[in-house]
C-alpha cells in the first residue's frame, strides 16, 4: 500500500474513538441548539392565534403545519422541545443530589444501608407513572409540581448504581492499604473513591434525561401535568387528539417525532459519553 | 530494637477457625521465613499482622504498642501488586501515596522515571511488584510481611526484586517476615525459619 492510500484510508476510517466523540459532539450542538432557541423565539409573536391560516398541512412556510388557532406548529414544537430539555435537566439535578446522597449514606454502615436499600426498593415498586402524579399534586402542579415529581422519582437506578460501585472500591484492597498508609477517610474518599463513580454519576445523569423527558411529557399529556397555556410537548399531544380524526395527522405526527428523536439523542450521548469513560472500552 | 510481636493471637471466618493461639515474635534486625502448607492461614496471619483483618482476639504489637490509627509501622507487601494499587492511578501517584523515594533508591530497584506516566495495566507483574515493595518501604516501616511477593516472578527477577528488597531493608534496619511455601527460597535468603505449625496450637 502506498502512503497517500494510506493516508485516505486512515482519513475516511478515524479511529473509534474521534468518531464516537464527533457524533457526540454534533448530537450535544443540535440539543443545545434547540434549547437556546427558546431564548431566539418571541413567544408572544408566536403564541398568538392567526385565524388567517387554521389548521394549514406541512408547507414550506409552516413546515409542521399550523394549528386551529393558525399558530405555527414548528416554533410551538420548537419551544416544546426547549421546555423539555428545561424539566429534564432540573429533574436530573434534582435526581442526581438524593442519588448521590444515599449512595454515600450506605456506605456509613450496614444499618444505614439496610435502610437506604429499603427506600430504593419502596421507590422502585412503587408504579412509576402513578408516583410521578402524586408528587406533582403534592406540589401543587405546574412547573414546580411537575420539575419535583420527575426528580424525586428517577433516582432509583442512580442510586443502586452509586451504593454497589461504592461498596466495591471499599472493600477493594488498595483502599485498606490507603489505611495502612494513615490516610483519612476524607482523604480517601476525595482522592480514591471520587474519581472512579464520577464517571458513573456523568454517565447516569445523561441517560436519566430521556426517562425524565418522556415522564414530564406523559403526565402532561394526561393533564397533571404542566398548565394547559404552555407549549408543552405533552399538552400539545392531548390537544392534537381532538383533531387527529378530522384529518390533521401533522398535529401530533411532528410533535411526537421531534420528541422522540430528543430523546434518542440524549441516549446517544449517554451511550458515547460512557464509552468513553468506561476505563474497558476508553481504549478501544 | 524494635519488636514484633503477636501474642494469643485466635482467628476464624465464621465458625471456622484459622489462627489457634497464635505466639510469634521477631525484631527489626531479623529476616524470617515463615513456612506452611497451602491453606493453612498464612495469609490470614499476613492480613491479621498489618491490620487489614481488625476482629481478631489477642495482641499484636510493636514496642509494647497496639497500632491505632496513623502510618502503620508493619507493612504489607501483597502476592498481586495490581489489586493494591487504584486502577485509575498513574504510577507516580501510587507511589507517592507512601512516599517518594530519592533517585538511588529508585535506581536500586531498577524503577525508571517514565514509568510514573503510566497505569498500573501498563506495566507488567515486575515491575508492578517492584513499586509495590518500594511504596512499603518508607523510612516510618519497622517491619514487612511479604506475602508469596515473588511466586509470580521469573527467576531472574525473583533474585533482582530479593536482593534489592533485603539490602534496602539491612540497611534501614526493616525487620521483614517472607512467607512463601517455597523451602528453597527461605532457606536462600533467611536468618531463620518458622513454622506455622509450631508458632500455634
Amino acid at each position: 500500500m502506498t502512503k497517500t492510500e494510506e493516508n485516505k484510508q486512515g482519513f475516511l476510517n478515524l479511529n473509534l474513538r474521534t468518531k464516537t466523540l464527533l457524533v457526540t459532539v454534533i448530537a450535544l450542538i443540535i440539543l443545545v441548539s434547540v434549547f437556546l432557541s427558546n431564548f431566539l423565539i418571541d413567544h408572544q409573536a408566536v403564541l398568538t392565534s392567526n385565524f388567517y391560516n387554521i389548521n394549514q398541512a406541512p408547507s414550506f412556510e409552516h413546515l409542521f403545519g399550523t394549528d386551529w388557532m393558525g399558530r405555527d406548529m414548528f416554533m410551538r414544537t420548537l419551544l416544546g422541545l426547549g421546555i423539555s430539555i428545561g424539566v429534564g435537566a432540573f429533574a436530573s439535578v434534582i435526581s442526581t443530589v438524593v442519588a448521590i446522597l444515599l449512595g454515600v449514606f450506605s456506605s456509613v454502615n450496614t444499618l444505614v444501608d439496610e435502610v437506604v436499600t429499603a427506600i430504593i426498593d419502596l421507590f422502585g415498586s412503587i408504579p412509576h407513572i402513578l408516583l410521578i402524579i402524586l408528587v406533582s399534586l403534592a406540589f401543587g402542579g405546574g412547573y414546580y409540581g411537575v420539575i419535583m415529581a420527575v426528580g424525586l422519582t428517577h433516582w432509583t437506578p442512580l442510586a443502586r448504581v452509586l451504593r454497589a460501585e461504592i461498596k466495591k472500591i471499599n472493600t477493594s484492597e488498595y483502599i485498606k492499604l490507603s489505611n495502612e498508609f494513615g490516610k483519612s477517610k476524607l482523604w480517601i474518599a476525595k482522592k480514591h473513591i471520587f474519581p472512579l463513580i464520577i464517571s458513573q454519576i456523568i454517565v447516569g445523569v445523561i441517560l436519566m434525561f430521556p426517562h425524565a423527558i418522556m415522564h414530564e411529557a406523559s403526565i402532561s399529556f394526561l393533564g397533571f401535568g404542566l398548565p394547559a397555556h404552555e407549549p408543552a410537548i405533552g399538552i400539545i399531544l392531548a390537544e392534537s387528539m381532538k383533531y387527529l380524526s378530522m384529518g390533521y395527522w401533522w398535529l401530533a405526527f411532528y410533535p411526537g417525532l421531534s420528541l422522540l428523536l430528543l430523546v434518542l439523542l440524549f441516549d446517544l450521548i449517554g451511550e458515547n459519553v460512557h464509552r468513553l469513560l468506561d476505563p474497558q472500552s476508553a481504549q478501544e | 530494637m524494635d519488636t514484633l510481636k503477636a501474642e494469643n493471637v485466635n482467628f476464624g471466618y465464621g465458625s471456622h477457625q484459622i489462627l489457634k493461639n497464635l505466639n510469634f515474635e521477631m525484631n527489626n534486625n531479623q529476616v524470617i521465613g515463615l513456612f506452611g502448607d497451602s491453606g493453612s492461614g498464612k495469609s490470614t496471619l499476613c492480613k491479621v499482622l498489618t491490620g487489614f483483618i481488625n476482629d481478631y482476639e489477642g495482641n499484636i504489637t510493636v514496642n509494647g504498642q497496639k497500632h491505632k490509627g496513623g502510618y502503620n509501622p508493619i507493612q504489607l507487601i501483597y502476592q498481586h501488586p495490581e489489586k493494591v494499587m487504584n486502577p485509575r492511578w498513574k504510577m507516580k501517584d501510587v507511589l507517592e501515596e507512601s512516599w517518594m523515594p530519592d533517585d538511588s533508591l529508585l535506581d536500586e530497584f531498577g524503577i525508571k522515571r517514565e514509568w510514573f506516566g503510566r497505569y498500573p495495566s501498563e506495566l507488567s507483574g515486575g515491575e508492578l511488584q517492584r513499586f509495590s515493595i518500594l511504596r512499603s518501604l518508607n523510612p516510618k516501616t519497622k517491619f514487612i510481611i511479604a506475602d508469596e511477593i515473588s511466586t509470580m516472578l521469573d527467576a531472574v527477577t525473583q533474585v533482582q526484586i530479593w536482593e534489592s528488597l533485603l539490602t534496602v531493608a539491612r540497611k534501614n534496619e526493616v525487620g521483614v517476615l517472607v512467607v512463601s511455601h517455597d523451602k528453597n527460597l527461605l532457606n536462600r535468603i533467611c536468618d531463620d525459619i518458622v513454622y506455622l505449625a509450631d508458632i500455634t496450637d
